[in-house]
């Protein structure tokens, strides 16, 4: 083949590659969307609608005018909901950042025992957990001249950050371990005290992919607050039970019911999510 | 000296400012120093080369302690390394190190990377520190650059940052572990300008290093290190020119 065969034309290493050598692209991952929550507003309509037409013979309320009817209460019960959240997520993030970084210490002692609760914590059923703190906290304590009185919610919360901060224990150990050791290495050889490592040039560095598991671990930990139903906290799975009840038992209540309390944790959950998917994407790109 | 040493450790202008004597470090079962020693004296610039796995970069992290040493002894400016009571902090004052993948903290900017040791470590003043800060940057010419973070710098500009960085510590001694082996061919060269700039103004310098050339320039002795120990060495003159270990030549030959 003499040179002058190929000139004008493309080398065959630039021509882009036969579309059966491709590597087929992985399909995009599901993502929550606000369809999902229309169709689930769609369903409490027609569910409602279903059971009205369903029972035109005998002489009752309309679904939709019971769901409206007991909407102030059903959403103070939600409002407890995203209280038991805020509470146990701000102890569990508080607790579970110093466990983490007892994950990440140089004694072995305190990686030891950081581990070992963390593994506990993590693998154990929140529900029993839930269970555990319901019975074995005192309903009352007494700090030198005060008694304060524990109820069933605050033994909730408690319950209910202990898996949290297991998790959150996890999330900044995983945080930590992704920064590069010469990251380290250069801190220490410039003099920096461990704490100094940490504080000044690790954390800062990681906090910010730590967020969308934290974000995520929040809303996992949303759907959870309705396991307190289990153990007699006013919450919204209680109180929509409640409502079923004190509404005669109708059975015809019961899927529109259940819907609208699935629908308002759509409605809280969903901006989070979005928000998560955001800075997962943001964060993602920057190493 | 500028700075007087507490406790005072006895070294004095006339001894070697780093004295390494029969290092032997092993991990776990791999042995990758088996009596290493030698001497730097204060001014000189040594220059560690050979084959890769021959424990050069082991070597040089063992002088500030990054990694500990079983059998042996590192004094630098009579302070003993292998010393289970090292106060660490100590040495690095003294001892300042550039790493091959540069290792700059990505969430500051250059001029921040160089101001963040004085600040934290020496506890030295803010204003005084930014304003040493600037001249370290443009002393390796990169005047401008100060507000830029380490991800919007190229690879040599970045190692520049690094040395301006462990220069704002006034150490006595410098490291650089194969500070070009990750640089595009460019932007080689102004790090080895910086480099060669800094031994000629007296700075004592351990380097591990590829570049040959640079290495026959600026060493004053150069040490060719082979599976754990010293084949041979000389100044870079006699060394370049008439190696005399078989294993030498067949790594030159191989480099040349």
């Amino acid at each position: 083949m003499t040179a002058g065969c190929n000139a004008g034309r493309a080398l065959p290493v630039m021509l882009p590659l036969p579309e059966a050598l491709r590597r087929p692209a992985a399909p995009p991952p599901i993502r929550l969307s606000l369809s999902h929550g229309i169709a689930l507003a769609g369903f409490v309509m027609l569910t409602a609608l279903a059971a009205d037409a369903a029972g035109v013979a005998a002489p009752r309320a309309g679904v939709l005018a019971v769901l409206v009817r007991w909407s102030p209460l059903l959403l103070r019960g939600f409002g407890f909901n995203i209280l038991i959240s805020f509470m146990s997520m701000a102890i569990g993030t508080i607790v579970g950042a110093f466990l983490g970084l007892g994950l990440v210490s140089l004694r072995r002692a305190v990686r030891t025992i950081a581990w070992a609760l963390t593994q506990f914590f993590r693998n154990a059923p929140w529900l029993v957990l839930l269970f555990f703190m319901i019975y074995m906290l005192p309903f009352q304590i007494q700090i030198g001249p005060v008694s304060l009185s524990l109820p069933d919610w605050v033994k909730a919360v408690i319950g209910l950050a202990l898996p949290v901060m297991a998790n959150v224990s996890e999330i900044v150990r995983g945080g930590v371990q992704s920064i590069h050791p010469g990251q380290w290495e250069a801190a220490e050889s410039l003099g920096f005290t461990r704490t100094q490592q940490l504080w000044q040039i690790v954390l800062p560095q990681c906090v910010k992919r730590m967020i969308p598991p934290w974000m995520n671990l929040y809303a996992i930990l949303t759907m959870a607050t309705t396991l307190a139903s289990i153990v007699g906290v006013n919450e919204i799975v209680t109180l929509a039970s409640q409502v079923q009840a004190a509404e005669g038992g109708r059975t015809d209540l019961l899927a529109p019911l259940y819907g609208y309390v699935l629908l308002l944790f759509f409605i809280y959950s969903y901006p989070i999510a979005r928000l998560t998917q955001r800075l997962e994407r943001r964060y993602a790109v920057r190493i | 000296m500028s700075r007087g040493f507490d406790p005072p450790t006895g070294w004095t202008q006339d001894q070697p400012l780093v004295a390494i004597d029969d290092v032997h470090k092993a991990f776990g079962e791999v042995e990758v120093l088996k009596g290493i020693g030698f001497d730097v004296c204060k001014g000189e610039v040594a220059c560690i080369i050979g084959p890769s796995g021959a424990g050069k970069s082991t070597l040089i992290r063992c002088v500030n302690a990054l990694v500990p040493f079983q059998k042996g002894s590192i004094k630098v400016l009579g302070i003993e390394v292998n010393d289970p009571h090292l106060d660490k902090l100590r040495l690095r004052k003294h001892v300042g190190m550039v790493f091959q993948q540069y290792n700059l903290f990505p969430h500051r900017t250059a001029l921040q990377n160089v101001m963040m040791a004085p600040i934290l470590v020496l506890k030295r003043p803010r204003t005084e520190v930014e304003a040493e800060a600037y001249a370290l940057l443009k002393k390796v010419r990169l005047e401008g650059k100060e507000k830029a973070y380490p991800g919007e710098m190229s690879g040599g500009q970045q190692q520049r940052v690094a040395i301006a960085r462990s220069l704002a510590m006034h150490p006595d001694l410098m490291l650089f572990d194969e500070v070009t082996a990750a640089l595009d061919p460019e932007t080689v060269k102004e790090v080895l300008l910086a480099i060669r700039q800094l031994a000629e103004e007296g700075m004592t310098c351990i380097l591990v290093t590829h570049e040959m050339s640079f290495a026959r320039e600026v060493a004053s002795h150069i040490y060719f290190t082979d599976r754990g120990v010293i084949v041979e060495h000389g100044p870079p003159a006699e060394f370049f020119s008439a190696p005399r270990d078989a294993r030498t030549r067949a790594f030159l030959s191989q480099i040349l």
